[in-house]
């Protein structure tokens, strides 16, 4: 019994008899019968796929992605390759969390709600703010979103979102597409040496803006300053005060509530997921007063009929399947098991091991940048600024070149500017910092 | 042996015992550590930063390996997945995902970061093309995109390019998508985050598209129709040829949802039927696992016409093949009137990764005979349940009538019986619908189970029903309690105290 047919699906599991059986219970002689497909309309080709064993096909795979070079990746600007350790991965994989799906009978789906119920407190305690979704795709439509929950918010006739200049090209780009059925329209505001310019920020917020964005820490790996005061103009303006930001640096920068933070943002997947090519986790929490018009799944507390305490998905009406044209976002599908993976990494870590992960990105970034500013033709950091994890460094040679020849002796660094590249510690083991730093030296002179 | 019915539970639930009246204590209620963040500057232990750049402190459970070991294994015990039983949610697609993809995506080589550069990274570029093409060939579609993260991403796309498709040959007036009344609630959601007024198509005697309606609702504003074909209630429309060559002579675009395609594997192709766009549920068509909830995959493809406007970037294979091996080099490309991006990155990596390892595996017959089988089998359980359904022929999922039972009740005793229950209550075409999908991974004996389940509780009163479920290590959960006071977080439990 393994297949229906000796070249049918590996997965759909019938002997010859069963099929005729079933055949006979429908009341047809083939198969063939049951497609109510019109004569012009059907498909008489192939593909031209051939089927594998699942060993070639681990093979095929296998040799597919051997193409992809071995780096050591020193690469961030809002997605990293931080250690996750092996219990994330065991215990995601136990296949009642991957082969479930949305928790539509919450009495046989406690357990994925309870986790997804711990995730949303993670947020809410890493935030200080009272509401966290289960998850958006990424960072870049949370960003999205958050837009659109400020367009259905707003309280005044005003249409401006205000972004940094420097934001991420497909964060800027994902934006641009979600308010694309609404009158709202970015605009960029400039920064100041990475940081948010706070006071061309006085300038351009008016009784037109809607929303401001800022990121903690910047794409360039700077922290932020003035965050309470950038969150007192948003205020005073009435905009929506939406801020960028991850799990790690939360454990340890200002908590966005205590900044005057609405709505923030950002990949929650930097702990949970290796690098994964982008893929993320859509981190979306907000204030309480914005509970009927946040975006996505959410999972509260009740009672069972046997008055314990049981989880459910709530507050459903915001949700598409019920308020069709009317929904507060067109999610379905989500990033729940990412988000499983999220609250399993915080928790092995606890406390004490999170706000170390956050300090130690400090302290290496400035170790390497300091290293690295010892290097002829290199100096860094070229923001004066605190730091998180990265770092821009100036490099006479073409950064282009510079690149290149880092990837030929192993490494990656991003190209920002002509002179400037960019380098990233999380996840990089102590150990390829030494051999990073001689490879700079011999291409940078 | 007590008389508590309780102890006889249904057999996939491994949760029997409860401590301190909780099915499993929450992380918080084992431990909360309060770490406090500043002090001494830069010396060993303080912060390396200003006190004025951090937070006061953290305070969250500190728990050791082997605790949460626990925990999340009582957790996953607490969850039915398709590994548990059989999984017929109507719409959902829940077939089993092959162990092997998990290997696979989690290769070390799959483990790249979206910024390196494309020669160092030719292995994802090449896996990227290669599952385009697998797709563009499933769907009889010219070019596809791979963004879009989910089925409702890939919608929005489809909607996004269809604009940008209107504006550029100077129709940008058209302001209307229209959408059947049985359609997924997605295709509305998703038309009206794209800015368009939503026309909802109601259905004709047969649940098919009404074509004297769709005549009236087209116009020169139409900008497409979205369809899912089979429908919500399993059926092919049958004009689907019509239907596109309606939508054509408006000038509209044609929409194709993909929720359904696994009725339709090598016997008919979106692209042949006169779709101009469409997208690809990996994660139901294509066995990549639903994980609680997502992540799934929503690739769109397009017809040739309609490539110029897909997000930013694809892949393609470049001119200089001339390489040293020999082999094809592959290079990101921007189509000329791009949307731009839908995603920060290339959307769900890991997810394409197990859906090409699942197409590649499977091969033209595997995937033929997946959709056979998902269609026999849907045929055969219906033939074997009490409950009337009321139109077809259907293809892969009936949607049965509960009648005067209520189908929400119905589900909830389903439960009872240890088996997952069908989609309930909608499409709303059928009264107390009872959406069912048992793709092709069941066998004929788990059928006649699911089967008995259905026609056992069939013959149950109302009182049975609405004592449901009996069995399980939660029982009716109240749901207007949750939305009337929202308790979203143990610290709102806390403040409940």
């Amino acid at each position: 019994m393994n297949g229906s047919h000796a070249t049918g699906s590996p997965y759909a599991p019938y002997t010859n008899d069963e099929r005729t059986a079933m055949l006979e219970s429908v009341g047809v002689d083939d198969v063939e019968e049951l497609f109510d497909i019109p004569e012009d309309v059907r498909f008489d080709d192939e593909f031209g796929i051939d089927a594998r064993t699942e060993r070639e096909t681990r093979r095929l795979v296998r040799l597919v992605l051997g193409r992809n070079d071995e780096l050591t990746e020193l690469l961030g600007r809002g997605h990293y390759g931080y250690y996750v350790p092996s219990l994330i991965d065991h215990l995601a994989d136990r296949s009642e969390f991957l082969t479930s799906y949305t928790q539509y009978q919450p009495e046989v789906s406690q357990g994925f709600l309870q986790a997804l119920f711990e995730y949303q407190s993670l947020l809410v305690e890493l935030t200080g703010l009272e509401v966290a979704n289960c998850s958006m795709y990424d960072a870049a439509t949370a960003l999205g979103e958050a837009a659109t929950l400020a367009d259905r918010t707003r309280s005044t006739s005003g249409h401006r979102v205000l972004v940094p200049d420097l934001l991420l090209e497909g964060r800027r780009s994902t934006l641009e597409n979600y308010v694309a059925g609404t009158d709202l329209e970015v605009e960029t505001y400039p920064t100041d040496d990475a940081n948010a310019d706070r006071d061309a920020l006085a300038e351009a917020v008016d009784e037109d803006v809607v929303m401001v964005y800022v990121e903690n820490p910047t794409v360039r790996g700077t922290i932020e300053e003035r965050l309470d005061e950038i969150g007192d103009l948003a205020d005073d303006a009435d905009a929506l005060y939406v801020l960028g930001t991850d799990p790690v640096a939360l454990s340890m920068l200002q908590r966005p509530a205590d900044v005057g933070a609405d709505v923030v943002v950002g990949d929650a997947s930097v702990l949970g997921l290796p690098t994964s090519y982008g893929m993320g986790l859509g981190l979306f929490a907000c204030r309480e007063e914005f509970l009927r018009q946040v975006p996505g799944r959410l999972v509260g507390a009740s009672e069972d009929a046997t008055d314990r305490r049981a989880y459910t998905l709530t507050l459903q009406t915001r949700e598409q399947h019920i308020r069709r044209e009317r929904a507060t976002s067109n999610i379905c599908t989500n990033q729940a098991w990412v988000a499983l993976r999220t609250a399993m990494h915080a928790a092995s870590l606890g406390p004490d091991g999170m706000v170390d992960l956050a300090e130690r990105g400090v302290r290496r970034a400035a170790d390497l940048a300091e290293r690295v500013d010892g290097i002829v033709g290199v100096k860094a950091p070229v923001h004066d600024r605190h730091h998180l994890r990265e770092f821009v460094a100036r490099v006479d040679q073409p950064a282009r070149a510079v690149a290149e020849d880092l990837e030929r002796r192993g490494f990656a660094v991003h190209v920002v500017g002509e002179h400037e590249i960019q380098i990233c510690v999380a996840g990089v083991p102590d150990e390829r910092l030494d051999p990073f730093v001689a490879a700079l030296e011999e291409v940078a002179r | 042996m007590s008389d508590d019915p309780r102890d006889d539970r249904a057999r996939y639930d491994q949760a029997r015992y409860v401590e301190n009246g909780q099915y499993e204590p929450l992380l918080s209620e084992k431990d909360l550590t309060r770490v406090e963040i500043g002090g001494d500057g830069d010396e060993d232990g303080g912060s390396p930063l200003p006190d004025e750049l951090t937070r006061d402190s953290l305070e969250l459970p500190a728990l050791s390996e082997p605790e949460l070991a626990r925990h999340y294994t009582r957790l996953s015990q607490m969850i039915y997945g398709i590994d548990s039983g059989p999984y017929p949610l109507g719409s959902c697609t829940m077939k089993y995902n092959p162990k092997f993809t998990e290997d696979v995506a989690a290769l070390p080589k799959a483990a790249v970061h979206p910024d390196r550069s494309e020669r160092s990274t030719q292995g994802t570029l090449e896996l990227l093309y290669r599952l385009q093409d697998y797709l563009g060939r499933i769907g009889g579609m010219d070019a596809v995109t791979l963004q879009p993260p989910a089925g409702a991403a890939g919608e929005f796309v489809g909607i996004r390019v269809a604009a940008a498709y209107h504006e550029h040959n100077g129709e940008g007036h058209r302001d209307e998508v229209i959408v059947p009344e049985s359609a997924h609630g997605t295709n509305f959601a998703s038309a009206a985050l794209g800015g368009y007024d939503v026309v909802s198509l109601p259905s004709d005697d047969e649940g098919r598209v009404d074509l004297e309606a769709l005549e009236a609702a087209l116009s020169e504003n139409t900008a497409a129709l979205m369809l899912t074909n089979p429908n919500t209630l399993g059926l092919f429309e049958r004009d689907i040829a019509e239907i596109a060559e309606m939508v054509h002579d408006v000038g509209g675009l044609l929409y194709y949802d993909g929720a359904n395609l696994n009725a339709l594997l090598g016997r008919a192709r979106p692209g042949d039927m006169g779709f101009d766009v469409m997208h690809y549920n990996v994660h139901k068509t294509f066995a990549t696992p639903h994980g609680g909830g997502g992540p799934g995959a929503g690739p769109v493809g397009v017809v040739d016409e309609l490539a110029p406007f897909l997000p930013a970037p694809r892949v393609r294979e470049a001119d200089d093949s001339d390489s040293r091996s020999g082999e094809p080099t592959y290079e990101l490309f921007d189509p000329e009137h791009t949307i731009g991006k839908v995603h920060g990155y290339q959307g769900n990596w890991l997810v394409l990764v197990k859906a090409f390892a699942y197409i590649a595996r499977l091969g033209d017959e595997g995937l033929a005979d997946a959709s056979a089988t998902a269609v026999l089998n849907a045929n055969y359980l219906a033939s074997r349940i009490e409950y009337e359904v009321p139109y077809g022929p259907f293809h892969h999922e009936f949607v049965a009538s509960a009648g005067d039972q209520d189908a929400a009740d119905v589900a909830k005793r389903m439960l009872d019986h240890g088996v997952h229950p069908p989609t309930t209550k909608w499409p709303e075409i059928v009264p107390e619908a009872l959406m069912t999908e048992p793709t092709e991974v069941e066998s004929k004996a788990t059928l006649d189970r699911l089967a008995a389940a259905f026609n056992a509780v069939a013959a149950e009163d109302d009182e049975t029903l609405e004592g449901a479920p009996q069995r399980t290590a939660a029982r009716r959960i109240d749901q207007t309690d949750a939305a009337r006071s929202p308790r979203l977080s143990w610290q709102a439990l806390e403040d409940d105290d």
